[in-house]
């Protein structure tokens, strides 16, 4: 019973995070209709970034912090002067400039940094929190904490303020938002930030787990895409269930099932993303859409 | 009476279709205009020229003196310009009170956070929601809700920017005949009540004749009338616009 409970918690850290990397892409994906490939990079980008300014000594209350800021208002800035100029474009052309993107920023961490794994401090203490004879680590528990409660305000900032109410409206019908007296561009550019933000928040939680390299969003890509196919790609509240179904899935298959074990979790997600595309392609929240023809 | 939207010479062609050519018209202020004419003689692609959705080709839109082609599709709102579109342009997936709610974003430009909208936005909003008799439907998303419901929610959300030019785009089509006779008072109860100036494209002509107080008739792109309905009723050139030559 105490290994269970272990294995699920271990489960919705990693989970929270597939979460906040699929609310990322599904952010994006509601205003845009694309995938935002890049997502991943910009984030172990920005986490290179706190890299750097712990090395240099400050702490780590100041540099997360500072991180996440810069990784809202350069996302925002990356929108306004690369995506701009293709935000009317065919889907696949912003598909292609955000692979684009996504190999920029690999090469340009890969050319400043370096290839070598780094180890990245974790901000959560190291040893283990115990609730009756169970204990839980206390890294596992602070994810969970930290995501849980960006994802909550996220949802208040967008169910509650005037801002987050026109991003809505913004994503749902630009024109008639736009008559509305909404600037529906900028309420883009918004949304490339807050995904930023929150990819940013990801990579910072999950570095100390699979160490600092350019290459360490990769994976959590594919299972935050998995997350977020799984819970209706057009769903916020669909990607943070999606993510940490997918996080504790995985890991209760990868700890009792021995024939997939952690060398087949990521063959696991792309079969995830393959199914629910055949035979539910809304996902769990989503709702099929209907065309009048 | 002052005019507060002069139409100059407007036109607008589409490839090589002219679809408004050399449009002109006055709207005085606290008016309510009908603007009828055959189906696609330009009398929603004129909206869409006042509104900024598309770009005319040359000619000027004065609001009150100030020239709209220089003004951005955003700003227009916060001149309290409003306008309710032909299929109904709601967001389906929010609720009745959240759709009004868009209605006041540029009422509340200087509010950055929006905490506000939970007071004074918000008790605008149900006042508007309570004045057309939709209270009942606030929370309700507007998915749902009858085409005759989702219309009149569309027309509390532009009078939410507390309009001073509303233009409704057909309003009574998809109506049901008792409902068009309730519009005929709302629209007129409007034009009292917030002091707005009104331009109705419709086809309900009972509707137009009823309520406007002024009528513009467009065919193939021009004007061809501008008068009273009476008059208009009258005019040989409408009367062949709309059953071919005599």
């Amino acid at each position: 019973m105490h290994d269970l409970a272990q294995q699920i918690v271990s489960g919705l850290a990693t989970g929270s995070i597939f979460a906040s990397m699929a609310l990322a892409l599904v952010l994006i994906h509601r205003s845009m209709g694309v995938i935002n490939f890049a997502q991943g990079e910009m984030a172990m980008f920005t986490t290179y970034l706190a890299w750097q300014f712990s090395q240099q000594g400050m702490p780590l209350w100041l540099a997360f912090p500072l991180t996440i800021a810069i990784a809202f208002a350069g996302a925002v800035a990356l929108e306004r002067i690369v995506v701009r100029p293709v935000e009317r474009a065919a889907p696949l052309t912003i598909v292609i400039l955000t692979l684009g993107l996504l190999i920029a920023f690999n090469g340009l961490a890969g050319w400043i940094w370096g290839y070598v794994i780094k180890a990245f401090p974790s901000p959560f203490p190291t040893t283990p929190l115990h609730f009756g004879s169970v204990a839980f680590s206390s890294q596992d528990l602070g994810i969970i904490a930290v995501s849980l409660a960006s994802l909550g305000a996220i949802s208040v900032f967008f169910k509650k303020t005037k801002v987050g109410l026109a991003m809505r409206a913004a994503a749902l019908y630009p024109e008639s938002s736009r008559t509305l007296g909404v600037r529906v561009g900028w309420m883009l550019a918004l949304g490339w930030g807050m995904a930023a933000a929150v990819g940013a928040l990801s990579g910072l939680m999950i570095a100390p787990v699979v160490l600092l390299d350019p290459n360490m969003m990769q994976g959590i890509l594919v299972y935050a895409f998995a997350a977020a196919v799984l819970g209706g790609i057009e769903s916020p509240l669909g990607a943070v269930v999606g993510g940490l179904m997918l996080g504790v899935g995985l890991n209760l298959i990868g700890a009792y099932v021995p024939f997939i074990g952690t060398d087949l979790q990521l063959t696991m997600a792309f079969a995830i993303i393959v199914v629910i595309l055949l035979f539910r392609p809304a996902g769990l929240f989503g709702r099929r859409r209907l065309l009048r023809v | 009476m002052p005019a507060l939207l002069e139409v100059r010479d407007l036109s607008i062609h589409f490839g090589g279709i002219a679809a408004l050519t050399d449009v002109s018209f006055e709207v005085a202020e606290g008016h309510i205009s009908g603007l009828i004419g055959p189906n696609g003689a330009g009398k929603t692609t004129c909206f869409n020229c006042i509104t900024r959705l598309y770009q005319p080709s040359s000619g000027r839109v004065l609001f009150s003196g100030d020239d709209l082609l220089q003004r951005a599709p955003h700003e227009l709102a916060a001149k309290r310009i409003a306008r309710t579109f032909q299929n109904v342009a709601l967001f389906d997936r929010l609720t009745t009170l959240d759709n009004v709610l868009v209605g006041y974003h540029s009422r509340y430009a200087s509010d950055v956070a929006g905490w506000r909208r939970d007071d004074a936005g918000r008790r605008e909003a149900l006042a508007v929601l309570d004045y057309l008799g939709l209270l009942g439907i606030a929370d309700r998303p507007v998915r749902g809700l009858p085409f005759g419901t989702r219309k009149m929610v569309e027309l509390a959300r532009a009078l939410a920017a507390s309009p001073r030019l509303l233009l409704l785009d057909e309003p009574a089509s998809g109506l049901s005949a008792e409902e068009v006779v309730s519009l005929a008072g709302v629209v007129k109860r409007i034009a009292r009540d917030f002091g707005a100036t009104i331009i109705m494209v419709e086809h309900h002509m009972q509707l137009v004749m009823s309520v406007s107080d002024h009528v513009i008739v467009l065919a193939s792109g021009r004007k061809i009338a501008d008068a009273t309905p009476a008059a208009v009723q009258r005019d040989p050139a409408v009367i062949e616009a709309y059953l071919g030559a005599a």
